[in-house]
């Protein structure tokens, strides 16, 4: 009972901020309310049994990544008005991509009653992890049978990071 | 206990919010911002389904994704910066070369 | 006998030191350069028939192999030599004459801007020649002849600011072009035949594969005559050789009267086996050879330019060695290429010479009277004048009284006539042109008069060289004893695999007959000559009073038979209009048409598909979304 009033709560909170992230005219208030949602889907993934999850999504989604972009906000010193005060020069745009969202959204709900997930159940039952503790088994997992895609992962960090320095730098003239 | 549907539907509620604010927000960094949003929606919908199935498959991958969205939030704000150097401004219609 | 590759070797070295150095090289150094080549090959020449003499007459025959050129399938071509009596005379008369002419031409093209481009162009020649000479099968031998058929191209429009000179460089290409369209199939009819374009397989297998007068053998004996007819210019395509004076005097001397116009003889000569199997091509090469001979010297009557009655000499004498051919004696005709080579080159380079002391002048009605002027030229002309008309004991006289004689006793009566015919008037426009040239009064300008002198030394060497070989060179066919005929005879009929080969059949004419026919040749001549003393000599007015006479006669002959005109009118005109119009209606219109309509039906569809390439990334995005919803709305109908 207490699970789903939290379910509820959340649930509204995360689309309440998704919508206002698309609306706001401001993208710091949006950065904001982007935020809000990543905390509440937090609370969600911990709803879940994905402690884990929820914690780094708050450390890295919430904290880390959206301090960026605020970081970059703020760099470029963008207000509301700048960008989007013209016309909307595809006037059909905003339309048809609601009416395409909400298309979107009908065959995602249609697919998502009426189907049921065949799938093999795995070992890890709520049981199983809370005896063990989810952030051990994901730990484990991560160092035993990812271990590949997790080397990898580094490697993908790293030149993301050559990356974003050499795109970002300012060209030195001669 | 709550049905894992109700999940899935909200995953989808966000990720199609997610959609619409990428195709109809101008500003570069709120489209950047909507893409993280459709992200989180579609990490919520993996952690459900390693729920339903007693996997941590769905968890791994969520944390494979928060790696990629990482390293693609660096490369693209850098682009951003980059763009924005050069071209004075962050809206995606004045970017529009793609055209001859 | 191995040396025979430096034969080869010396006048491609030659050509590429002077083809990339010579520019800059001082003149007289490219000369010696090129004559030098030339020279060596002449030398080594000399080696190889002194080794070939050494050996007995049936075993004169030696291959030296290089490598496989082309191997593919079945088709084999090894690049090799050929040597056996035939090559060796050949390869002496192009080294030896050859090398004349370069002495010649550095003394003639002293003082020409393309000097150097000249040399490389004439050392090219004689390689090109020797290897169309020496070529131990079909293809290589075809390399050859494409590679003279270029050099000549390439001299005769020499100058070829002129116009008219680079006009006539490519009215020979094309002209011979036909020709060695002709000689090309021939090269395949023989692979499919025989399997193999080795001559001495080739020649070995014809007479078991084919029976005498076989289609197969007559289609491969008239292609490859075409081929002949186009190179040594022949009734139907001597037109070209004419114009060929356009180039300098020595080219024409070298190539367009001594070596590469007979290398169409010499071919035939070579594929005598073939001819012999088939008789009707034989009287096809012996009416063809005939009717040459007395068509171009007609022509040659009526004729002003020094140069253009040479030419028509050239095309009429060529014709009698087909006719020689023709009836068999291919021995004959060789002996006939042997001499002409040497009086025909020595009066080119003696009217070489005119033209050099008159300063570029070729007009016989602008000349006269230059004998005190040119003595040493006058004197070794006249010889070679005397030569080609058949006067004894001078060359021409023995080959083209072989001709003569071999013409009755094994032709007809008919060629007989029409060899004998063309001899009288050989003679007549010969003289013609000597006492045209030397004797009567100066019809020269005044200025040019001034400046006649007898011309340098590099210039009368070859000339006195040439008048030497002039005298005694009919004495290696002497009717007793030819030396000419007892050489070349392992060459005919395949080594003495056909029995009705010539080989020293000449010999068994009764010796009345020749004699009477000697007589009967020389009283030709002779009467030919008195004929044009009276004209000429004597009575300066009467060639005017007969031109008036016989106006239209004159008329026609003056306009060679208006032969060029008809094939502008026939062939050239036609082809001419019909390109314009294949280019005018069928490429710009029909095809271009084509071609630019669709593009244009592309452009104008994608003038409006392109309303859908707004360049917004957003439109892009919503395209994308479009196509997603599509698709997973059709996999969840269809799934």
């Amino acid at each position: 009972m207490l699970e789903g009033l939290v379910f509820i709560v959340m649930g509204l909170i995360a689309i309440v901020c998704a919508i206002c992230v698309v609306f706001q005219k401001n993208p710091i208030y949006s950065a904001v309310f982007l935020i809000q949602t990543m905390v509440s889907l937090a609370v969600l993934y911990v709803l879940l049994h994905a402690e884990f999850i929820a914690a780094i999504q708050v450390m890295v989604y919430a904290g880390a990544i959206m301090v960026l972009f605020v970081f970059v906000i703020m760099l470029l010193n963008l207000s509301s008005g700048d960008v989007e005060g013209g016309k909307d020069k595809l006037i059909l745009q905003k339309t048809s991509a609601i009416i395409l969202g909400l298309i979107l959204f009908a065959v995602i709900g249609v697919v998502t009653v009426k189907t049921v997930l065949h799938g093999t159940q795995g070992e890890y039952t709520p049981e199983y992890i809370s005896r063990i503790g989810n952030t051990q088994l994901v730990g484990k997992l991560l160092f035993t049978d990812y271990v590949f895609p997790f080397e990898i992962a580094s490697i993908l960090l790293f030149a993301a990071v050559l990356g974003a320095i050499i795109l970002a730098k300012k060209e030195i003239k001669e | 206990m709550i049905p894992l549907s109700w999940y899935l539907i909200l995953s989808g509620i966000l990720f199609t919010i997610g959609v619409i604010g990428v195709l109809t927000r101008r500003n570069a960094i709120v489209i950047f911002m909507c893409i993280e949003l459709m992200l989180n929606a579609v990490n919520l919908a993996f952690v459900t389904f390693s729920r339903q199935l007693n996997s941590m498959d769905g968890q791994i991958f969520v944390f494979f994704i928060m790696t990629v969205a990482a390293a693609e939030a660096a490369v693209g704000l850098a682009i951003i910066v980059a763009l924005f150097r050069n071209k004075g401004s962050v809206n995606v219609d004045d970017m529009n070369l793609m055209k001859w | 006998m191995d040396l025979i590759g430096y034969v080869l070797l010396f006048p491609i070295i030659g050509t590429i030191i002077n083809g990339l150095f010579g520019k800059k090289l001082n003149t007289s150094l490219v000369g010696i350069i090129a004559c030098t080549a030339i020279g060596l090959s002449f030398l080594v020449s000399i080696l190889v028939f002194i080794d070939l003499l050494k050996l007995p007459p049936e075993s004169r025959l030696f291959e030296k192999e290089y490598f496989l050129w082309i191997g593919s399938g079945s088709f084999k071509s090894i690049a090799g030599l050929q040597v056996d009596p035939l090559s060796t005379v050949m390869i002496l008369v192009v080294s030896g004459v050859g090398f004349l002419i370069h002495v010649y031409s550095i003394g003639y093209m002293h003082g020409d801007d393309g000097f150097y481009r000249y040399f490389t162009y004439l050392n090219l020649f004689t390689f090109a020649m020797l290897l169309l000479v020496l070529a131990n099968n079909f293809l290589l031998m075809f390399i050859g002849w494409e590679g003279v058929g270029l050099c000549s191209y390439l001299l005769i429009g020499y100058w070829f600011e002129k116009k008219s000179a680079s006009d006539a460089g490519m009215k020979a290409f094309v002209v011979n072009r036909i020709g060695d369209f002709g000689f090309l199939l021939a090269i395949m009819l023989i692979f499919v035949t025989f399997n193999t374009i080795d001559f001495t397989e080739v020649f070995l297998a014809a007479p078991e594969h084919l029976e005498v007068g076989s289609i197969v053998a007559t289609m491969i004996a008239l292609l490859l005559f075409l081929g002949a007819v186009g190179k040594s210019a022949q009734i139907p395509l001597y037109t070209w050789l004419p114009d060929a004076m356009e180039g300098p005097t020595p080219v024409s001397a070298l190539i367009h009267a001594a070596t590469m116009v007979t290398a169409g003889v010499y071919m035939v000569v070579r594929c005598n086996v073939l001819y012999m199997l088939s008789p009707f091509s034989m009287t096809v090469v012996a009416v063809i050879g005939g009717a040459t001979a007395l068509f171009a010297a007609t022509i040659g009557l009526a004729q002003n330019d020094i140069k253009r009655v040479l030419a028509y000499s050239t095309v009429s004498q060529i014709g009698y060695m087909f006719l020689a051919c023709g009836v068999g004696a291919f021995v004959t005709g060789i002996f006939h290429l042997v001499t002409h080579a040497f009086f025909k080159a020595l009066l080119f380079l003696g009217s070489g010479s005119v033209i050099h002391a008159l300063g570029g002048e070729q007009d016989m009605r602008k000349m006269g009277g230059l004998k005190p002027h040119l003595p040493t030229t006058y004197k070794t002309f006249l010889i070679g004048t005397l030569a080609i008309s058949g006067i004894p004991p001078f060359a021409g006289f023995f080959s083209k009284d072989e001709i003569l004689l071999e013409a009755f006793t094994r032709g007809s009566l008919l060629f007989w006539g029409l060899g004998g015919f063309a001899a009288f008037i050989t003679a007549f426009y010969m003289f013609r042109l000597l006492f045209m040239t030397f004797h009567g009064k100066s019809n020269m300008d005044k200025h040019v008069e001034e400046h006649v002198h007898e011309s340098p030394m590099s210039i009368v060497f070859p000339l006195i060289v040439l008048a030497f070989l002039s005298v005694v060179g009919g004495f290696l066919g002497f009717p007793a004893a030819s030396a000419i005929n007892d050489f070349l005879a392992p060459v005919i009929g395949g080594g003495g695999h056909l029995a009705m080969a010539d080989g020293g059949e000449a010999h068994h004419v009764s010796g009345r007959l020749m004699y009477s026919m000697m007589g009967l040749s020389t009283g030709i001549a002779l009467v030919g000559i008195f004929l044009a003393y009276v004209m000429y000599i004597r009575n300066p007015d009467l060639p005017a009073k007969i031109v008036d006479k016989f106006k239209l006669v004159y008329k026609i002959i003056y306009n060679k038979y208006y032969v060029d005109e008809i094939y502008d009118a026939t062939v050239v005109n036609p082809t001419v209009k019909s390109s314009f119009f294949l280019w005018r209606v069928i490429d710009v219109r029909v095809i271009d048409g084509f071609v630019n309509g669709v593009g244009r039906l592309v452009e104008l569809k994608s003038e409006v598909l392109r309303l859908f390439q707004t360049g917004y990334v957003r439109n892009y995005a919503l395209s994308m979304l479009f196509g997603g919803v599509i698709i997973i709305i059709c996999s969840l109908i269809l799934l």
